[in-house]
């Protein structure tokens, strides 16, 4: 029943890839003006606003939309439901790619780049970015691992490189094979330290903002941030691989695995349940349903979160037919993410009111042309090792059928 | 890779080991306060907007001049706040009082770093390079920084700024109580030892408390019966008194409770020892454990097949 995976081997330049890497190309001569202008010179950024979308989106929203990697994880390898299996190494590419570009959209927001390992030597444990920092380092590493064997998959026992480098073909092959036999020793350590790093940084990610008690709108600022930050990543995760894996097999014409999507998503609608069920009853404890009809920029940023991002993909997650209609699943899967990277952007950024100078703030044009350029670039490497790694296993539509 | 099972825990444990002691304190955050810090007392009733700490606060702290000259009186025709500029600048505020003449008072409010007693800046700070010390300054190392600027999201005062044109090795810029010259014996802040009026006194923030209350105590209807920075936030070393409510004077409502306490205690009860993290990890292990049988059985009836 269970496919391989395979690469692709299709062809790279389509259209859709040309736009992609014109949008990156793009982002990298913002990012250029950034260092050599200054974030002030792209940014809006201002002392009031420090903080504005390259750490909503870039960095917050791509931490929690990068959570499909751990879930998967666990549930075909902790939980050993290996009929989960075809998706584990899409949704873990997409964590070793999300991740990455979370560091690298880091390096462009932080002020001194260059400075970027200093935490690991100086530490403050008081500080919650501290943690959030080193697991996610940690994490990114145990990523980097969890994905040597899909390497090792492609080229071992055929490394046949050109001409004068053919000399490193034996230690090349010499270095594969040991990594694979040491990782098949230890995967199982760096799949469950994974996970333990996810739930420790996704949760921590919600506490960042708990240090401003006086500058996050009630609407979101509660003392269970950090549980609604983790149980929103976790909840995330499936609809993220439904997103992509139906992105990619329709644009690739694959087969749709909606065999092992739709039961993926009765998850979902689990986890989104406790996820609007927790959201709902915070906001009874500590009434702050009163600022729900101001009708201010705040109160409609939350309702369109908790109605687009959470009740409207419940309704439809526990429809059945839902769950087996690939068009409707689709559609909900991105509500969800949606929903999910609103919710960062509102803790981060709409929902952030300096109380002083109640400064607005709007990305200037050189923000938005950075996040687009990053995350078409993580796009356009994601498609580049589908292609030439084995990491998808839908087969091509003409062959199944 | 480096990163070895054991050469993990051990670093992790020891942040661990770090954390609990952190969380120890924190029982007690008034202690976080050195016992014996310096602060300032700023009397909005004396201060007559000349400028002069603007001035000499630029001087001793050599930033760039300023676009505009120091006496140049339509500065203040507009409300302004600190910059990466101007570590501190004054504001005119009319609050509704006349005088005999009819004509509308102005109040001057001077703004810098409160130097909190328990900043939330250095709470916040990722590398701890912003850091409360014993004379009560709270003092920024340029060398550690990394530029995250979580410091300016976590002050509840709006004052750490930032050189945001500089590309590669911008500074947070913020009041540094004049950190070097108020260490030496004898050492007075820029702004207070320049002050025509004595609006801004210098010493120890307990004496400068009591003065504070003796003041308002002394002259009832001069004052508001309210010394700004005495428990906002936990208490900051820099402080104010007025004749008018300090609502009217741009001055913010902040909770007495030190901002970071709810962040750092949530931080703390979930990672000290890093309790929790070995819990889950023992815990998914011994779910990976189990269900490790399961698979292999389910593998052993499909090679049956």
């Amino acid at each position: 029943m269970q496919h391989q995976a395979y690469p692709l081997r299709s062809k790279f330049w389509t259209p859709g890839v040309i736009v992609l890497a014109f949008l990156a190309a793009a982002g990298a001569v913002a990012i250029l003006a950034r260092f050599i202008g200054g974030i002030g010179y792209v940014s809006n950024l201002t002392t009031a606003r420090p903080w504005g979308i390259w750490i909503g989106i870039d960095v917050a929203s791509g931490v929690a939309l990068a959570a499909g990697g751990f879930t998967t994880a666990f549930l075909a390898h902790v939980t050993g439901r290996h009929f989960y299996e075809p998706v584990v190494r899409p949704a873990l590419l997409t964590a070793m790619l999300g991740y990455t570009f979370v560091v690298l959209g880091l390096m462009v927001d932080i002020g001194r780049s260059w400075a970027i390992w200093k935490p690991m030597i100086y530490w403050n444990t008081n500080s919650v970015l501290f943690e959030v920092a080193m697991c996610v380092m940690f994490y990114l590493n145990v990523l980097y691992i969890e994905f040597i064997p899909v390497v090792v998959d492609q080229f071992k026992g055929r490394v046949r490189l050109p001409g004068p480098m053919a000399g490193l073909n034996r230690a090349i092959e010499f270095l594969l094979m040991l990594a694979d036999k040491i990782l098949d020793k230890f995967i199982w350590f760096f799949i469950i330290a994974g996970v333990v790093l996810s739930c420790m940084h996704q949760s921590s990610l919600g506490s960042l903002m708990l240090v401003a008690p006086t500058k996050l709108h009630p609407l979101w600022y509660t003392p269970i941030l950090p549980l609604l930050f983790l149980i929103s990543a976790i909840t995330v995760g499936y609809p993220m691989v439904v997103f992509e894996t139906t992105l990619i097999t329709s644009s690739m014409k694959l087969e749709n695995e909606m065999d092992v999507l739709a039961p993926l998503t009765r998850w979902t609608m689990i986890l989104l349940g406790l996820y609007a069920s927790l959201k709902i009853g915070d906001m009874v404890v500590r009434q702050t349903y009163v600022y729900l009809f101001d009708f201010n920029q705040q109160s409609n940023a939350f309702l369109m979160e908790m109605f687009l991002g959470i009740i409207v993909p419940w309704f439809m997650l526990v429809s059945e037919k839902v769950r087996r209609s690939r068009p409707l699943l689709f559609i909900a899967s991105t509500m969800i993410v949606g929903g999910v990277l609103f919710n960062r952007l509102n803790v981060f950024v709409v929902g952030y009111k300096p109380p002083v100078s109640e400064a607005d703030y709007f990305p200037a044009m050189g923000e938005i042309v950075v996040t687009v350029g990053l995350i078409s670039a993580l796009m356009l490497l994601y498609r580049l090792l589908v292609t030439y790694l084995p990491v998808l296993s839908a087969r091509p539509q003409e062959v199944s059928s | 890779m480096n990163l070895s099972r054991r050469g993990f825990f051990k670093i992790m444990g020891a942040s661990g080991a770090g954390l609990a002691v952190g969380s120890g304190s924190a029982h007690a955050r008034s202690l976080k306060a050195p016992p014996d810090a310096y602060g300032c007392l700023v009397d909005l009733t004396r201060c007559i907007g000349c400028r002069k700490c603007e001035q000499v606060c630029n001087e001793v702290s050599s930033l760039p001049p300023p676009d505009r000259s120091f006496d140049d009186p339509t500065v203040l025709n507009t409300l302004r706040r600190p910059d990466e500029k101007a570590y501190t600048v004054v504001n005119r505020y009319f609050p509704g009082t006349y005088d005999k003449q009819g004509e509308l008072i102005p109040t001057y409010v001077k703004i810098q770093c409160m130097h909190c007693q328990d900043p939330a800046c250095a709470s916040a700070c990722i590398v701890g390079a912003l850091s409360k010390n014993e004379n009560g300054s709270v003092n920024y190392d340029t060398s550690k920084c990394i530029g995250c600027r979580y410091c300016m999201v976590a002050c509840p005062f709006e004052i750490p700024a930032y050189e945001y044109h500089d590309p590669i090795t911008p500074r947070v810029m913020k009041c540094t109580f004049c950190h070097d010259r108020i260490s030496k014996t004898g050492g007075v802040p820029g702004c207070a030892a320049i002050c025509p009026v004595e609006a801004i006194t210098f010493g120890k923030r307990a004496t400068l408390l009591d003065v504070a209350h003796k003041r308002i105590k002394d002259n009832p209807s001069k004052y508001i019966n309210r010394v700004y920075g005495e428990s906002e936030v936990g208490g900051t070393s820099w402080m104010y008194i007025s004749g008018v409510p300090f609502e009217k004077l741009g001055f913010i409502d902040v909770p007495d409770t030190p901002t970071p306490a709810l962040a750092e205690k949530i931080q703390h009860s979930l990672f000290s020892y890093l309790w929790s993290p070995i819990a889950l990890f023992t815990v998914l292990s011994g779910i990976m454990w189990v269900s490790r049988g399961n698979q292999d059985r389910s593998e052993n009836n499909k090679g049956g097949n």
